[in-house]
Formats: C-alpha cells, structure tokens, sequence
C-alpha cells in the first residue's frame, strides 16, 4: 500500500440507488497520483455513474466516497451547446479556471486543435470538439482527471494519439486519471488497473489479468476477450474501419 | 435635475436598461424567459400586499416573488412535473391569488392598468435611488457569481465537477431576478418587465459571437430602447413603457438583418 498522500479518490461499497434500481452498487476502488484507472463494461453498466460518483455528482448513494482534491478536469461523455449561447473556444477553455493565453494554446497544441481556438464551439465536428474537451482538461492542470469514452468520434489515428496523449499527460502532470472506455480491445497497455463494471464490479485487476479472468470472459465472450490479450501482447494488427481489429 | 418628470423616466430607465442586459443573457441562455413571466405575475401579489400593509412596494414584491422563486425550486425537486407545468402553475395561481385578494380589499382601489404596464412618466426621486442602488447592488453579485454561474449553464455537471457549487449560484440568480422584478415592477409594469429582459439580450445574441460580448450588445441594446422609445413617447404622445418594448422589438427586427448578412457571408 502506497502512502496515503498519493490517494486522491477512495470509494467503499458505494452504489446508486434510483427509481426502484441500482444503477450501480459495491464499487470500492481507488485512484492514485500517477496512476490510470481504467473501467470497462458493456452499455448501462454503471461506467458513467460510477465515474460521477467519483466526482461527487450524485448526493445519496450508499457506501462511502472521500474525496482528496479539489483540482479536479472532467471530460463528460456528451455534452451538448446550446444555440443560444454564443461561444467560442477560447471562452469554453476559460470556463471553469482563469488561464493564460498561453496555457490555453499549449493544451490545445497538445491535442492538435489549435487552429480551432477562434471557432465558434458548436461549429466543431464531434471528433473536435473531443480535443477540445481534452485541451481544457490539460490546460487546468489537475490533481484528478475523470475521462468518461474521449475518444468519441475522433478517427483512428487520433484514437492512438490520444491515448499516447493520456499516458503522457498521467506522467507528465503526475496526476490520476480515470478513464472509461467501450473500446474494450484498445485499453491499454498503459492502464494500471482496470475495473470491469456490470452493475456491480465484476473483476478487477491488472489488464492482463481481467482479460484471462473467467468472469470478464463470460460478459463479453471469449472472442472479445482474446483481442484484449492480443492488443496487451502484439503490435503487428491493423484497426478496421468499425474498430474491428484484423490480424496481419 | 429631478424636477422634470421626463429627466427622472430617462434615469430611472437607463438604470433599469443597465442591470437587465446582463441579467436578460443569462434569462435567455438558461431559458428562463417565462420564470421571469412567473415571478412578475407573482408581483401582483406582492403589491396587493404592499397596500395593504402599507410597507414598500419594492420590498414586498421582491419578497413575495422570491418566495414564489423558491417554492418552484422546491417542487421541481420534490415533483415529477416538467419545470413548464410549474411555472404555468405558479404564474396563473398567484396572478389569481393577486387579484383575489384585490377583490376582497373593497377598500382600496388602485389602477390595474398602471400595475400591468407601469408608469415610468409617474416616477419620483425615491424610485430613481431604489433603482440605481438596488441595481448597483445586483450588478455587483452578478459580477461575483459570474464564472459558476457561466459554467453552470453551459454544462452542469462539469461545472459542479469542477467545484462551482451550480445549485447556489442558481438560487442566488434566481434572488436577483426577482430583485430586478422587485425595484422596476412601477416602470414598465408586470407584463412587459420580461421584455425588458429578453429583447435586448435577444438582439444582442443576434449580433455576438462571445458571451461577453452578448452582455455588452444587451446593455447597449436595453439602452437605445429606453432612449428611442421614451422621446418617441414624448413626441407622438404614446404609452412609455410599451413604446420602450416596441423600440427594442424595432431593434430587434434590424438586427436580423446582420444575421441574414452573416449567414450569406459564409454561404
């Protein structure tokens, strides 16, 4: 066990409990500086309200969650503009923190939407407005990032960038990230600890070792499972167009 | 200076066009524009009461429609109607509360026509301080909740991820909705205090692109309403404050024509 300075977020049986139903119940984890959390799951696994939780969004829930910063960047999984609201890139990377400018062209370099800073934001496509997203969360320099699917919509290549993107900015900002992704065969190799969600936690534990567990094979099949091995082991695939991966 | 009725309606209603531009972008960017409605239909209420009591229309109504304010905070919490049902609920009962409880006061009778459109010729210094200090006094925490409150109408979440407590800078807007409600309910009356509101911060939308600059367009917007349509109302003898909303709706008309443009442009 590491020192208790390194926790940033302890989460003990904790569960949501709306409309007759849990959305998702017994999830102890814990996120530390410098390390990535990953969780998996198949659709309305509790993924996304698990992260909440983490965030402190939902105000009854049983079990117990402690929070340990307050330098905290989240990168929601849809968010949507408003017409009414008439803004820009530049004010969107100001919304919650006062940055230099030149904070704000760093991050967004780093994620490779730069040109992007006088646009108007609900003129971005999908995949820019992901970088957008990542941009203000690195520009603010937190303790704990919560990323709920970012590579949503962003094609390929940048799939890969900016997941080379996450692992840089876990070592660079030394902060904890939470990622939560549905593309079970590119979690990576990065990931220090994945948590495999279905309601409740399923299995847990190194990315190699939730992928050869029995239970993670059941929910999602043999198949699937043994592209995540093969994603940890080899290099020497291609990414189909539907994110299937094919072998050489 | 005072002592001309035409100078103390400029004041007062420059004043007014001051604190309803910024305040009118966030009513349109949270769509609130019928919440206005509600509480300056709950007003009515709270002058009936100031009448009776004999105490400041002001600080009655401000006191009455914050208390409608909270009662639907509460009950879009408590129930599962949608937030439009409430508010169509909570302005029609205490519209009909209002005048209830004119009815049953045989004794005093007052103008309804001047509570439902104001009367900004009718003002007097009181009403000018009233409304310089009380909008001073918004502006100002307007200006301190700025950022969470910014944050938290363009997402929620992220701002209450982030540390921007969004449900108390919420409360607290709706506070100064209701002040603003409160300290211009004798100018332009109940049914076009949300004009005020709206139209200004809606030509402002139609010629912004940043937020802050929608604030200063609805400042400037709120402005030329109030000066075109008082001297029009001075000069072809017409109602002030539906000749202020009519200006802004002339303002509004124009500022289309900058859209059509924009739009061309980038076809």
């Amino acid at each position: 066990m590491e020192s208790s300075d390194n926790l940033l977020v302890k989460m003990e049986n904790a569960g949501v409990y709306v409309n007759n139903k849990w959305l998702v119940k017994d999830v102890s984890l814990e996120i530390e500086k410098g390390k990535i959390i990953t969780l998996i799951g198949p659709n309305g696994s509790g993924k996304t309200t698990t992260a909440k939780m983490a965030l402190g969004l939902y105000k009854n829930i049983s079990g117990k969650v402690e929070k340990f910063t307050k330098k905290i960047a989240y990168v929601p999984q849809k968010i949507s503009i408003d017409w009414t609201l008439p803004i820009r890139v530049f004010d969107f990377m100001n919304l919650t923190s006062d940055l230099q400018d030149m904070e704000i062209n760093e991050a967004l370099e780093i994620t490779g939407a730069k040109h992007l800073l006088n646009n108007d934001l609900k003129s971005l496509s999908g995949g820019e407005f992901q970088r957008v997203l990542m941009a203000r969360a690195v520009a603010k320099k937190p303790d704990l990032l919560v990323l709920d699917e970012p590579v949503q919509g962003v094609d390929f290549t940048g799939e890969i960038e900016l997941y080379e993107l996450i692992k840089k900015i876990s070592e660079t900002l030394k902060c904890g990230i939470l990622l939560i992704s549905h593309n079970l065969h590119v979690v990576m190799s990065k990931t220090d600890h994945v948590v495999c969600l279905n309601g409740h936690v399923c299995c847990s534990g190194t990315p190699i070792s939730v992928a050869n567990n029995k239970k993670y094979q059941e929910l999602f099949g043999e198949n699937v499972s043994k592209i995540l091995s093969i994603y940890e082991h080899k290099h020497d695939h291609k990414h189909g167009v539907d994110g299937s991966v094919e072998e050489n | 200076m005072f002592d001309d009725f035409f100078i103390r309606a400029l004041f007062v209603g420059i004043g007014m066009a001051l604190v309803t531009g910024p305040l009118g972008c966030f009513v349109v960017w949270r769509r609130l524009s019928f919440f206005g409605d509600t509480l300056a239909h709950s007003a009515l209420l709270g002058i009936t009461i100031a009448y009776t009591m004999e105490i400041n229309i002001a600080l009655s109504v401000f006191i009455i429609s914050s208390i409608v304010a909270l009662i639907l905070l509460k009950l879009e919490k408590t129930t599962s109607l949608p937030t439009d049902a409430l508010l169509g609920l909570l302005a029609h009962s205490s519209l009909a509360v209002g005048l209830v409880v004119i009815g049953l006061i045989a004794t005093i009778r007052f103008d309804l026509m001047g509570l439902l459109f104001g009367d900004i010729l009718a003002v007097n210094v009181n009403d000018i301080i009233i409304v310089w200090f009380g909008g001073a006094l918004i502006l100002l925490v307007l200006k301190l909740i700025y950022k969470p409150l910014f944050a938290s109408t363009v997402n929620y979440e992220l701002a209450e991820a982030e540390g921007m407590k969004p449900e108390k800078v919420k409360a607290i807007f709706t506070l100064l909705l209701a002040a603003i409600i409160a300290i211009s309910i004798k100018m332009v009356g109940l049914l076009l205090i949300t004009g005020m509101l709206i139209l200004p911060a809606a030509i402002a939308r139609n010629i912004s692109s940043n937020p802050k600059g929608m604030v200063i367009y609805s400042v400037i917007a709120g402005l030329m309403s109030v000066l075109i349509g008082l001297f029009s109302s001075l000069e072809i003898n017409t109602p002030s404050g539906p000749s202020i909303i009519t200006a802004g709706l002339i303002l509004f008309v124009l500022s289309l024509i900058k859209i059509k443009r924009s739009s061309q442009l980038k076809s």
